[in-house]
């Protein structure tokens, strides 16, 4: 690092999150998908399957296999192919947990409008991330 | 080092094909859903070729998309949408997935050593990421043909920015604008090369941030992750040096793509089978393709990638005009 590269104190509590988020997370998607390849809990969808519903349109898919969407997929954690999810929502979910601890920082620092903006986007990741949103569709 | 990584990477890929190999045997097995078919009806191969082929393919990807220079997932989505069986439902819903994985993993790296800017992504990710929720809705909303058509059209104008877009090392900005300066957006990045600081700012930030509406509506709708228009706003429009501007993208993408990828695993259009051996081939294949890049950087590749985007993108649009299905 030169000296002019300075990384701030919110910078590097972000980072430091997400390191460790995202290396949990590969780790729990690659050890998940073993378990669902090696059959050790059956899937939800017999792998035979798969073909047959992986060309259809999402809404069709669903409907096939019966499998309703938003958290539903936490009821069914002892399936193999939905076990997957864990390392999937860590994946997506760690940076909704790296924008908590630098609002204290940017108010620490007196700087409302960057805490502001952290606060709204914990908001935003928040609702995306809360199923409630749902696509009509096709 | 380099060799021990290599090596990893070899052994996971190895590991990983005999995996593939071995649940020939569990295929057998059952499990709650039915269906009587066990093959797609055009395809004379096994369920488990698919994904096997897909990691192989993700693995090339992943190297090649370094040695080119552009993201996993503007690569990934046209080409596995426009050449395997899977719905792009769920190719857009990984798209995203690899996108994200790759931006993750880079982000701690940009944002430790300084690279990527907290304060120039912040407010642009807000905006980002925002509309890329609305895009992803949108893109699981329209008919599959008019996402075809769209992706296709995309990818033909993202080939025309690689080809025309001119990168400026350090852009001039003769003046910071009202809003980057009431922000404080500005830093100053060390220049390893020469070693040099150089101090930056950024101008046209109302503009940049409109014009990353759009990037967000695009990256959500099709899963592509937005790299190659991130770049060129944050280092053409907003005059960003362009090392600020590719790391500040980087890390972007970790929160853009964040949003996106959540609306599709919520509205189910995320399959295991397909994310898992993407995410792991493409990353594998990032880091062969590092070590490659660490000895040469064949000018070649760039062209290739192009050739690929070209042939992917027609291939898209004329599936979504249903010419070539």
């Amino acid at each position: 690092m030169g000296k002019g590269n300075k990384a701030t104190e919110e910078q590097l509590v972000y980072a430091k999150i997400l390191d460790f988020g995202m290396k949990a997370g590969l780790l729990l998607i690659t050890v998940t998908f073993i378990v669902y390849l090696t059959g050790a809990l059956a899937p939800h969808i017999p792998v035979n399957d798969l073909p047959k519903y992986w060309a259809m349109p999402v809404k069709d898919y669903l409907h096939a296999t019966g499998i309703h969407p938003g958290w539903a997929w936490l009821g069914m954690l002892g399936k193999g192919d939905i076990l997957n999810f864990l390392g999937i929502a860590l994946l997506a979910g760690v940076t909704i947990i790296c924008y908590i601890p630098i609002i204290p920082i940017f108010l620490k620092k007196k700087d409302k409008v960057y805490a502001v903006i952290a606060a709204i986007e914990i908001l935003v990741l928040t609702l995306a991330a809360s199923g409630v949103l749902k696509s009509g569709g096709h | 080092m380099s060799n021990r990584l290599l090596k990893a990477a070899a052994f996971a890929v190895v590991v990983l094909m005999v995996l593939f190999a071995a649940v020939t045997v569990f295929a057998s097995g059952g499990g709650e859903a039915t269906a009587p078919q066990s093959v797609v009806p055009e395809s004379s191969l096994p369920w488990w070729a698919w994904p096997a082929i897909l990691f192989v393919v993700c693995f090339v990807m992943g190297i090649v998309a370094v040695l080119g220079g552009v993201g996993g997932g503007v690569l990934f989505v046209p080409i596995v949408g426009g050449f395997f069986p899977f719905h792009l439902d769920f190719v857009r819903g990984a798209g995203l997935l690899v996108a994200l994985s790759g931006a993750l993993a880079a982000g701690p790296g940009l944002l430790k050593k300084g690279m990527a800017d907290l304060r120039l992504a912040l407010p642009v990710a807000l905006i980002a990421s925002a509309c890329a929720i609305v895009g992803a809705m949108i893109g699981l909303a329209l008919p599959t043909n008019v996402v075809q058509i769209s992706l296709g059209a995309t990818i033909l104008g993202i080939v025309a920015i690689m080809l025309m877009a001119k990168k400026s090392e350090y852009p001039e900005v003769p003046k910071a604008d009202a809003l980057s300066s009431a922000l404080q957006i500005h830093g100053i990045y060390h220049e390893a090369s020469s070693g040099q600081d150089v101090a930056w700012k950024i101008h046209r930030t109302p503009q940049g941030l409109a014009t990353f509406v759009l990037i967000g509506v695009m990256a959500g709708m099709f899963g592509l992750g937005a790299g190659w228009a991130n770049v060129p706003v944050l280092n053409l429009m907003m005059g960003a040096p362009l090392k600020v501007s590719v790391a500040t993208s980087k890390f972007l993408l970790s929160i853009t793509d964040t949003s996106a990828a959540w609306i599709y695993v919520n509205n189910g259009a995320v399959l295991p089978m397909m994310v898992v051996p993407s995410i792991i081939g493409i990353m594998l294949g990032s880091i062969v393709g590092v070590r490659i890049l660490a000895k040469t950087k064949p000018a070649a590749v760039r062209y290739i990638v192009i050739v690929m985007l070209l042939f992917a993108g027609s291939r898209a649009l004329l599936k979504g005009l249903k010419i070539w299905n």
